[in-house]
């Protein structure tokens, strides 16, 4: 076992855990944060990107004693159900969504490129930087749209 | 995945007295390429020496006509870096177009040449820019340092500590992606620094990355896209898979390379 402390969504956690323990595992099956997915067992998908000191990781490809230290931020640390985050709202405005297994890490990753690249992201660049986010449902014209918008919307927080 | 024990040196020093004191250990980097593998349990370690708190392995600095990469330098980093985007451009937009952005957030330099996939982008690098691995206990040139796919001149206990990339006076990366992977099909990365030109392949090999003698031969003279006109690249010894023959590859590679000629011309 090795001890782990880091800071997640705003909290300090320290636990003993098996070296093994995936960052995924350990936000779902340790502490419960189950917004953070797992669609594939071979880091493609992007169900479980996270923020790890304010940059998207795959939580499935990172394993939790090596985030020792770090912050991490995860889809429950965004917003809640009354105060959405921008977003969250545009995925929900724009029909980002249909079975909705994707988009904690679609939201995560397109907050990464509005923290990269700004606030105002045209088709391409979107399409381009989702690269690492897979969805079996919308055909990803909504999320495009979604990400447009919660971009902007972003600039006005 | 199988269990193992963690590490978590903070130096190099250190790094190597425990991959020295436990048979079978691995060094973890970012962990895109040997966690994926863990997981599948092709690979089962005994024990991970993780670089990611030894001091001193991550950072870019130019260094008289060289840039210097540290060996824990993430991809992301390299792409986005000023130093980088000014000296070596092409070697930036190589590292800005590795799978995508989480990965390029995790996966770093050091780790990409250990492992020496035969798709991988940034051997080509190393060896058409004729940069020097520099590992803990010796400098290892690019030419003997990729040893066949997966394999690599590293002997065991050694680490890789940073990268020294002489500045050419033109280079260029072109890849041309599998649709579903983004790994290369067929990537040329082509350098020209005085008099001399390099141009390197990956993704085609069946022994990993090499140097194309048909494209240097044709540039040689004149370094210029239409110096490739006509150029033909024998399919002995490349890879044929479910994506595209040897012959395919062997007739991508020329016209590949001429891409990234004239990218680096355009510069
Ligand atoms: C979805 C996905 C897409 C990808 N697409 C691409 C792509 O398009 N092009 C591409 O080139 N790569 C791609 N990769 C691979 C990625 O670039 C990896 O980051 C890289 O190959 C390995 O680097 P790492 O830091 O993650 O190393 P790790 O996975 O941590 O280690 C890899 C190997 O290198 C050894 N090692 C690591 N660091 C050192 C060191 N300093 N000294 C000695 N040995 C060391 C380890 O022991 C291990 O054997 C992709 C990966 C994923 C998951
Ligand atoms: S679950 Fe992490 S990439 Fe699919
Ligand atoms: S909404 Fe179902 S996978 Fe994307």
């Amino acid at each position: 076992m090795a001890s782990v402390t880091m800071i997640v969504n705003g909290k300090e956690v320290t636990a003993n855990v098996d070296p093994r323990t995936l960052l995924a595992q350990f936000l779902r099956e340790h502490l419960h944060l189950t917004g953070t997915h797992v669609g594939c067992d071979t880091s493609q998908c992007g169900a479980c990107v996270v923020h790890v000191d304010g940059r998207s990781i795959k939580s499935c490809t990172t394993l939790a004693v090596a985030c020792d230290g770090a912050s991490v931020t995860t889809i429950e640390g965004i917003g809640t159900p009354d105060n959405l985050h921008p977003m969250q709202a545009a995925f929900r405005e724009n029909h980002g969504l249909q079975c909705g297994f994707c988009t904690p890490g679609m939201i995560m990753s397109a907050i990464d490129i509005v923290n990269r690249k700004g606030h105002k992201l045209d088709e391409h660049t979107i399409r381009e930087e989702l690269e690492g986010n897979i969805c079996r449902c919308t055909g990803y014209h909504n999320i495009v749209k979604a990400v447009a918008a919660g971009a902007e919307a972003m600039a006005g927080k | 995945m199988y269990a193992f024990s963690y590490h978590s040196p903070k130096t190099v020093r250190q790094a190597a007295t425990l991959l020295g004191k436990n048979p079978d250990a691995k060094v973890l980097a970012g962990g895109q390429t040997l966690l994926p593998t863990m997981k599948q349990r092709l690979a089962s370690p005994s024990a991970l020496i993780d670089l990611g708190k030894a001091e001193g392995l991550s950072g870019i600095e130019v260094k008289g006509r060289n840039v210097v990469i540290g060996a824990m330098t993430r991809h992301a980093d390299v792409a986005s870096s000023a130093i980088v985007g000014e000296a070596i451009p092409a070697l930036a937009a190589l590292a800005g177009g590795i799978g995508d952005p989480a990965v390029r957030n995790r996966g770093t330099i050091g780790g990409s040449l250990a492992n020496n996939d035969p798709a991988a982008d940034y051997p080509s690098a190393v060896l058409a820019l004729n940069a020097t691995i520099i590992t803990n206990k010796r400098k290892i040139p690019a030419d003997e340092f990729f040893q066949g796919m997966f394999s690599t001149a590293l002997e065991e206990g050694e680490v890789i500590v940073k990268v020294s990339f002489p500045i050419p006076s033109k280079a260029a990366y072109e890849k041309f992606p599998n649709p579903a992977s983004r790994y290369a099909m067929v990537g040329v990365f082509v350098a020209k620094k005085g008099s001399e030109t390099r141009v390197a392949v990956t993704g085609a090999g069946s022994d990993g990355v090499f140097r194309s003698a048909e494209c240097e031969a044709a540039l040689k003279a004149r370094f210029n896209p239409k110096s490739l006109d006509g150029v033909k690249v024998k399919a002995a010894g490349l890879n044929s898979d479910i994506h595209a023959s040897s012959e395919y590859r062997a007739h991508l590679i020329p016209v590949i390379a001429k891409r990234a000629v004239a990218k680096a011309m355009a510069k």
